[in-house]
């Protein structure tokens, strides 16, 4: 199409998508249309008296879509029925609530998550031993295979859930907390048997604690085998000491880097850490009858004494008595209650939820509620959704692939639920943010400048294209009997017309005005520039 | 920055008008002529690669008597122990067949005792540290990496990062563009819609990231046609990082001459192996990668340099789990067809206890940024002033090597 054409395209554009109507856009008959959408017809100017109605550019809208993984027209309109403080203390508040039963019954269908993990990673490890054992070397081959994809099933079982909770969750705040820890205590999936142990991760370790205390967070991840494995410490005893994951829970976990501890620190934490490790078999090891007491086994998780160094050490300048797994109780406690654990903390929390331009006093203020409540997760993040940075700022933040593959979904289908989250695993991946799959222990990096990049943001408009075009393969079920259920992504839906239109620029109206199909309608929406900002 | 002009000069014409052939225009031709046909490749081994597995202390005893299980043995007929290159000094046996050719023909040189003078032992501090090129002590810029200062003082420098996203070494004020290689799919947004897409950022922080995301994916598709060409002819593929240096290396050879490019996979805090083993197996693969490049760059290796560096070396005494952990002073590698190497090079002390860095790792005799300076000084011709722009406050030290 020549640049000239494309002068009066409105009109034009109208005639075409009209006329291209539901012979090619596959099923659209059968879709659902969200109310007041117009469904996939063309997209009549917004009307005048709803222009009046309009309210300031830090709309219903734009907060819904700051606060949540993106604004969907049901989001939006729940918020208007609550209230911007009762929705905001509603997403705080401890406790569950339903997903949507086409949600919940996938997640239900994913049976190996819910096996208790010791049975699993038994079950596991007696295949990976029966596949070593073979000597046919065909057969150890396609065994060994077999083991592997197994692994494989598990991560992507876990990821799917996490995604299915992100897209359709009421609890937005909680899910994105979830996200925000997995990240930031982040474990790599490739190592060992990980894949089996992320889901579980996730599941007991960070979701019941990711607006709860900070201190009962981090207990639960020390304890956990995924995050011992990933950082070696079930290799840490006394006489073999390995300091890998005492740095890391100072560096990146609770002080951050300068918070003030030595190469000194580092050693004595990693000689508390000792014997605090992983046994995936059901005995006990042997050991010397005093050190039968100290002994403790929770499913995977072990702290074995015969392991450990009961020699006393200092951390911090203040000595730490030798007493077995008592003494990561004690040095958790005093990480977890350093003003540099809440400074750290706090940036974090701002500078993912606002982005690069964090005020100094805002973090100061989220630092001493975060001492005061000792570590009250969702008591911090209260401060910050109150600040006016919060409320008031125009969207600015980046936001990094899987904010944005999640609010694109969001905002394409909204309580439409997928029945296949596959496609959404593999954009992830190609732009390089898939759960997960951080091979450093420092989570993917939250600037702005880590992700706008060129080659970046080249991918993110085929990503675009590919959910604006169709289904994408989100109804597509796998199995047997592969199905793929009609769909078409409803972006000229309600939130569209009623306040994202009018957050847009002139040049991307202009661009919306040039599309040739809603197929591309779509497309320009999810590759616009304010697609990309939160 | 023949590019950055060539960008400000496209966002100005009209929408609509042969987007392809634009690209076409752009890309291909400063890589030839800009910096005056010099390129220059940094590789990054994230992690803290095991130094002394690499470049073997071989005259040491201290350093078998300390790692018992882990030591490369000296050199012999084994093929697993090491391959000979001075008294002082043997090479893992993982580059016979790759680089030791390039050491013995005097393409490749090793820096022991190389590194940053940040003992924090931490990979991200010590990696910003050396991506950031800046002083230690006093205020840092976080968004001004020396690679991105280097493209700055380059004249007709055509800067690109092979990494899926953009690292902090090539942030700051030239924009520089960005394309994993590890594996590529064919686009599907063509060139009207690319058009219309970027005419929405036009006047947005983002227009010349997105005009860039847009030129950078029609070189490199152009590049990948060539691939699946020889693919066709039955021509051996490369996998791994193998295949990736050899896209590097075309995309050096005909579009761009500055280059960056990690590899991950080297913090081995348990099981490393010896002669053989895990350690053995990266090393492997960076070595077929290395070589690739070079014999990829056809006759521009004249004018290229290679240097690998990494964010510290591992302790010398092996860990309980025949592992190493983090440690200080690494070995940094030069590599290139105008390289005065078969040596190793620098400040060298014996390895000892009583020369190690707080009684556990290399020290640091050759600053990272004194050796990258001189190194980049005799590459490029730089000024004192450029030098100082690209490495503030640091002293180059010549060290021959070009």
């Amino acid at each position: 199409m020549s640049g000239s054409a494309n002068k009066g395209a409105r009109g034009r554009w109208a005639i075409a998508w009209s006329s291209v109507g539901c012979g090619v856009l596959a099923g659209c008959a059968a879709t659902a249309v969200a109310p007041g959408s117009g469904g996939v017809g063309a997209p009549a100017p917004v009307p005048k008296e709803a222009m009046a109605a309009t309210k300031p550019m830090t709309s219903d809208y734009v907060l819904v879509n700051r606060l949540t993984w993106g604004a969907t027209s049901s989001a939006v309109a729940a918020f208007d029925s609550m209230g911007w403080s009762a929705y905001v203390q509603r997403q705080l508040q401890l406790g569950s609530e339903p997903l949507p039963d086409d949600a919940q019954r996938q997640i239900n269908d994913l049976h190996a998550l819910n096996r208790p993990l010791l049975e699993l990673v038994q079950d596991l490890e007696r295949q990976r031993v029966q596949a070593d054992a073979l000597t046919n070397d065909d057969a150890k081959k396609a065994a060994q295979q077999a083991y592997q994809q197994a692994l494989n099933g598990l991560q992507r079982d876990a990821a799917s859930r996490h995604l299915l909770r992100a897209l359709y969750s009421p609890r937005q705040v909680q899910e994105e907390m979830t996200w925000f820890w997995l990240n930031h205590f982040s474990v790599h999936q490739g190592k060992g048997n990980l894949r089996a142990l992320v889901g579980d991760y996730e599941e007991t370790a960070l979701r019941p604690h990711a607006m709860g205390h900070f201190r009962d967070l981090l207990g639960a991840v020390v304890t956990h085998p995924a995050m011992l494995r990933y950082l070696d410490n079930e290799q840490n005893a006394l006489g073999h000491l390995n300091e890998n994951y005492a740095r890391e829970l100072m560096e990146l976990h609770t002080l951050g880097v300068d918070g003030g501890y030595s190469q000194t620190d580092v050693q004595e934490l990693a000689r508390v850490l000792t014997g605090v490790g992983i046994n995936q078999t059901s005995n006990v090891p042997g050991m010397k009858p005093e050190l039968r007491g100290f002994y403790v086994r929770r499913g995977l998780f072990e702290f074995n004494p015969a392991r450990h160094d009961f020699g006393s050490k200092t951390l911090l300048g203040k000595p730490v008595h030798g007493s077995g797994l008592a003494e990561l109780d004690d040095v958790l406690d005093r990480l977890a209650s350093q003003p540099a654990t809440a400074r750290f903390i706090s940036g974090k929390l701002a500078h993912y939820w606002l982005g690069d331009t964090v005020p100094g006093a805002l973090v100061q203020r989220m630092a001493a509620t975060f001492e005061k409540t000792r570590g009250d997760i969702a008591a911090v993040l209260a401060v910050l959704f109150a600040s006016p940075e919060f409320v008031n700022g125009a969207p600015h933040t980046f936001k990094d692939p899987m904010r944005y593959v999640v609010s694109a979904v969001r905002l394409a289908y909204d309580q439409k639920v997928v029945l296949n989250v596959g496609p959404m695993l593999n954009w992830l991946n190609r732009m390089g943010e898939p759960l997960y799959g951080r091979l450093t222990p420092d989570g993917y990096p939250m600037q702005a400048s880590a992700w706008a990049s060129p080659g970046q943001m080249a991918t993110r408009f085929e990503v675009a294209k590919a959910i604006g075009s169709g289904s994408a393969g989100l109804f597509k079920v796998d199995g047997p009997q592969p199905q793929e259920r009609a769909a078409f992504p409803q972006l000229s839906n309600a939130v569209y017309y009623q306040s994202m239109a009018r957050t847009l620029a002139p040049a991307t109206l202009h661009a919306l005005d040039q599309a040739v199909s809603p197929q591309e309608w779509n497309s320009f929406l999810l590759s616009a520039p304010e697609m990309m900002v939160r | 920055m023949s590019r950055r002009k060539l960008l400000a000069s496209l966002v100005l014409l009209p929408l609509g008008w042969g987007q392809a052939r634009l690209f076409a225009a752009t890309a291909g031709s400063e890589g030839r002529t800009g910096g005056g046909g010099n390129r220059f490749l940094l590789v990054f081994l994230r992690g803290g690669y095991d130094a002394a597995s690499l470049l073997v202390p071989v005259g040491s005893r201290f350093y078998y008597d300390v790692r018992p299980d882990i030591a490369i043995a000296q050199p012999s007929a084994d093929l697993a122990s090491a391959l000979p290159l001075t008294t002082d000094w043997g090479l893992h046996p993982a580059l016979r067949e790759s680089l030791y050719p390039l050491y013995k023909s005097g393409e490749l040189a090793f820096v022991p005792f190389a590194g940053t003078h940040d003992h924090s032992r931490s990979h991200f501090e010590t990696q910003d540290g050396i991506e950031l090129g800046q002083p230690l002590e006093g205020h840092r810029n976080f968004n001004s990496g020396f690679m991105n200062r280097l493209a700055e003082v380059v004249q007709g420098s055509s800067a690109m990062a092979f990494t899926d996203q953009v690292p902090t070494i090539f942030q700051g004020t030239v924009n520089v563009p960005n394309a994993g290689l590890k594996s590529l799919a064919k686009p599907s947004v063509d060139a009207r819609q690319s058009a219309i897409i970027a005419s929405m950022y036009q006047g947005t922080p983002l227009a010349s990231t997105v005009q860039e995301g847009f030129m950078v994916r029609t070189d490199v598709m152009r590049e990948l046609a060539t691939e699946m060409d020889t693919a066709n002819r039955n021509a051996i593929t490369a996998k791994g990082f193998e295949l990736e240096a050899r896209r590097v290396a075309r995309l050096m050879r005909d579009s761009y001459n500055l280059g960056f490019i990690d590899v991950g996979g080297w913090d081995t805090h348990v099981g490393q192996g010896a002669g053989t083993g895990y350690l053995a197996n990266r090393l492997d693969e960076l070595g077929r990668g290395l070589a690739a490049f070079a014999q990829e760059m056809g006759s521009a290796w004249k004018q290229t340099t290679v240097v690998v560096v990494s964010e510290f070396g591992r302790t010398l005494r092996q860990n309980g789990n025949r592992g190493t952990d983090h440690g200080h002073g690494s070995v940094y590698w030069v590599l290139g067809g105008a390289v005065r190497g078969g040596r190793v090079a620098g400040a060298q002390v014996p390895v000892q206890r009583s020369t190690l860095f707080e009684d556990r790792d290399y020290p640091v005799l050759n600053e990272y940024r004194a050796l990258l300076g001189g190194v980049l000084q005799r590459q490029y011709g730089l000024s004192a002033a450029q030098l100082e722009r690209v490495f503030p406050g640091a002293r180059a030290v010549d060290l021959g090597l070009l």
